[in-house]
């Protein structure tokens, strides 16, 4: 009987070995003459315990964590075809406090079947929400992803559904789907490890987002820093087009960025989809009336799309019972920097921060106290211990004067200077900045001088009114999130850590 | 991506047939540049006019979108490439210590390329792997939970590299 073996080829398994794991494994069972099937999955999001190899037994998929490829004829002396006892063994995988604790329904799939297979797709119930929206008016689709209560992914937050039904009724003899997979915020990877570990669930909610607004064209605009995602994406939609899924009435291209984060930013992708300096531009038009080549646009993040396939399945209600307040249905978290146990969880809106970093996470990889959580990307607020217990929904995060943006959480311990984070927030906008508007191109550039002024104690308290005032520029008249969220870690820094920026003069060391 | 691993030199006919055969797509500026510089390890200026005149727009128009991307590189990289994230999540992991490492103990800087032409050092920001603080990419592979040792030790077996 052939054993079936689980080896993650998600791009952060391959970062810590798994591909010569998979090696080992297929070499050792020829040796021993052993019948053995290897799948190359995605990851489960236990990315601490990567590469987590799993093998399937009659009492379900066995889970070996961190196991490298000098690990692996140990595990079959072990026994480890039949779940045999070892170091590296974590148990059934499904059962671990971890996986269980979550409400996972947009990465229900992921980690568990063979990303490019669609036969494992679909006995995992893909398609199911194609299926059903194939049998509803594109009006009932549109007004199903309403009722959802599903807010964009990516960070703004809009209601996904408002967005489709402006681009429903709008004229135009073509219009298009555009997926933005410009992940470009640190600490966040849930688009890469959907796009890496269940493809077809994005593509099946491009799909659905087509049939519902009239789109026949879909674009994933994926960033180049994320080379494994666009070959698995780019081999997934072949895949489903072989198998008839896209054609005539939907057709979908990977686009590949080339290292701008602002084209994480819709128009900014627009204009580089359309082969131009990806530069902002000014709203209105709005892109769902003209958006791409000028046409009605629908542009969503990769979560948002990924969500509808499981809505349409299982139906509104059933998502918006997740959740709290505006924030409905789930949000897949991730849990980054400094931390014990980082990787992604999916669940409901609502939960702490503390209970991520803690519960989940574990604590600091280093073992120190945890001194500040930025959330959200390096627009987001950095959260001092105070804040902790404040619940990550969009509304409770605003109250707090941050954001969730894209549920990216970075974790520093007490070696952390919010000083140098904030003068790193402003250089990265002064490096990434389009140049389109003055506060960002400009405001970048000064605000890291001040905040050099303020830490050199060169007029410090004139120098921290100034910077609060550029920061307000900034945030007022900036085009888009970019300059005018830029202040948010900025000021989160200074208003929380404020102490960091007062040390004398000799204890700073900036490069 | 971007690695001048296999590239080959200028070659205008290769270069239009690459124009050619990508020019249908809609926006086909982008997917063209990206495989321009897989073929030749660089945007050699030679290829503006030839873009401009097929997609119909001015010279300046292609410069400026060549310029603004941080891929697109006007000479070509060395014959390895390390791209180092220094983003939020791997400062926190201290990345920092690092790229000061490379600086003192080995003289690479980010954004050069080794005098012997074995390695490039470039920054990035963010590879998604920010559950395994400090990321890195080499040749497109990706490295988890980088530190001082294997950091040493890829510096020496690339610079040292044969070519």
């Amino acid at each position: 009987m052939t054993t079936r073996i689980f080896v993650p080829i998600d791009s952060s398994a391959l970062a810590v070995g798994a591909q010569a794991v998979a090696q080992a494994i297929a070499a050792e069972a020829r040796a021993r003459g052993l019948d053995v099937r290897i799948i190359r999955n995605g990851s489960r999001g236990m990315v601490w315990l990567e590469p987590l190899v799993e093998v399937e037994t009659p009492q379900g998929r066995i889970g070996y964590g961190q196991v490298s490829a000098g690990d692996v004829a140990a595990l079959f002396d072990a026994g480890f075809l039949q779940g045999g006892e070892h170091a590296a063994r974590v148990g059934k995988v499904e059962d671990l406090d971890w996986m269980r604790a979550q409400q996972r329904l947009t990465f229900a799939r992921c980690g568990v079947i063979d990303p490019l297979s669609l036969s494992d797709y679909r006995a995992h119930g893909g398609f199911e929400g194609l299926t059903r929206a194939l049998a509803m008016t594109p009006h009932d689709v549109v007004e199903e992803v309403v009722a959802s209560g599903l807010r964009g992914r990516g960070g703004a937050g809009f209601p996904t559904g408002i967005k489709w039904r402006t681009v429903a009724a709008a004229q135009g003899e073509r219009k298009y789907i555009v997926c933005n997979a410009d992940e470009g915020d640190s600490g966040t990877f849930a688009d890469r490890m959907l796009m890496e570990g269940d493809p077809f669930t994005l593509i099946e909610g491009m799909i659905i987002a087509g049939l519902a607004t009239g789109a026949t064209k879909g674009f994933v605009y994926i960033r180049s820093e994320y080379p494994h995602a666009f070959r698995t994406m780019q081999r997934a939609i072949a895949i489903a087009r072989a198998g008839g899924w896209l054609g005539d009435q939907f057709e979908l291209e990977a686009r590949l960025g080339a290292g701008a984060y602002i084209c994480g930013e819709e128009t900014s992708l627009l204009e580089s989809l359309e082969g131009r300096r990806g530069q902002v531009r000014a709203k209105p038009p709005l892109p769902a009336i003209q958006g791409l080549f000028g046409k009605p646009t629908v542009i969503n993040n990769v979560l948002s799309l990924a969500s509808v396939p499981w809505i349409m399945a299982h139906g509104a209600r059933a998502y918006a019972d997740f959740g709290m307040g505006r924030s409905r249905g789930t949000q897949p978290f991730q849990i980054a920097g400094n931390v014990k146990r980082g990787g992604l969880v999916e669940l409901a809106f609502g939960v702490t921060i503390r209970q991520l970093v803690e519960d989940f996470g574990g604590g600091t990889a280093s073992g120190r106290k945890v001194r500040a959580v930025q959330v959200g990307g390096p627009l987001g607020a950095y959260f001092p211990d105070t804040l902790l217990d404040t619940p990550l929904d969009y509304e409770a995060m605003l109250a707090v004067k941050g954001m969730l943006g894209h549920g990216g959480l970075v974790v520093f311990d007490d070696h952390v200077d919010l000083a140098k984070q904030a003068r790193f927030a402003m250089q990265f906008c002064a490096i990434e900045s389009c140049g389109k508007c003055t506060p960002c191109r400009i405001g970048s550039t000064r605000g890291v001088e001040v905040i050099d002024r303020i830490v050199a104690g060169d007029g410090r308290a004139q120098n921290t009114a100034l910077l609060r005032d550029l920061c307000e520029t900034m945030t007022d008249g900036s085009l888009c999130a970019l300059g005018g969220l830029t202040p948010m870690p900025v000021l989160s820094a200074l208003t929380h850590f404020s102490q960091d920026f007062e040390r004398p003069a000799a204890e700073q060391v900036f490069p | 991506m971007g690695q001048g691993v296999g590239a080959s030199a200028f070659d205008e006919g290769l270069a239009l047939e690459i124009i050619e055969g990508l020019a249908h797509l809609e926006g086909a500026m982008l997917p063209i540049l990206h495989a321009l510089q897989e073929a030749f390890g660089c945007i050699d200026a030679r290829v503006v006019p030839l873009v401009a005149q097929a997609l119909n727009v001015s010279r300046a128009e292609v410069h400026g979108v060549v310029t603004f991307y941080h891929d697109f590189r006007d000479s070509p990289a060395g014959r390895h490439v390390l791209k180092i994230c220094r983003a939020e999540s791997c400062q926190s992991m201290g990345v920092e210590h690092l790229v000061e490492r490379l600086r003192m103990a080995h003289r690479l800087e980010p954004g050069q390329t080794s005098a012997n032409g074995a390695l490039t050092i470039e920054n990035v920001y963010c590879l998604g792997h920010c559950a395994l603080s400090p990321a890195a990419l080499l040749d497109g592979e990706p490295i988890g939970r980088l530190d001082e040792a294997r950091l040493d030790r890829l510096v020496l077996e690339l610079s040292g590299a044969r070519a």
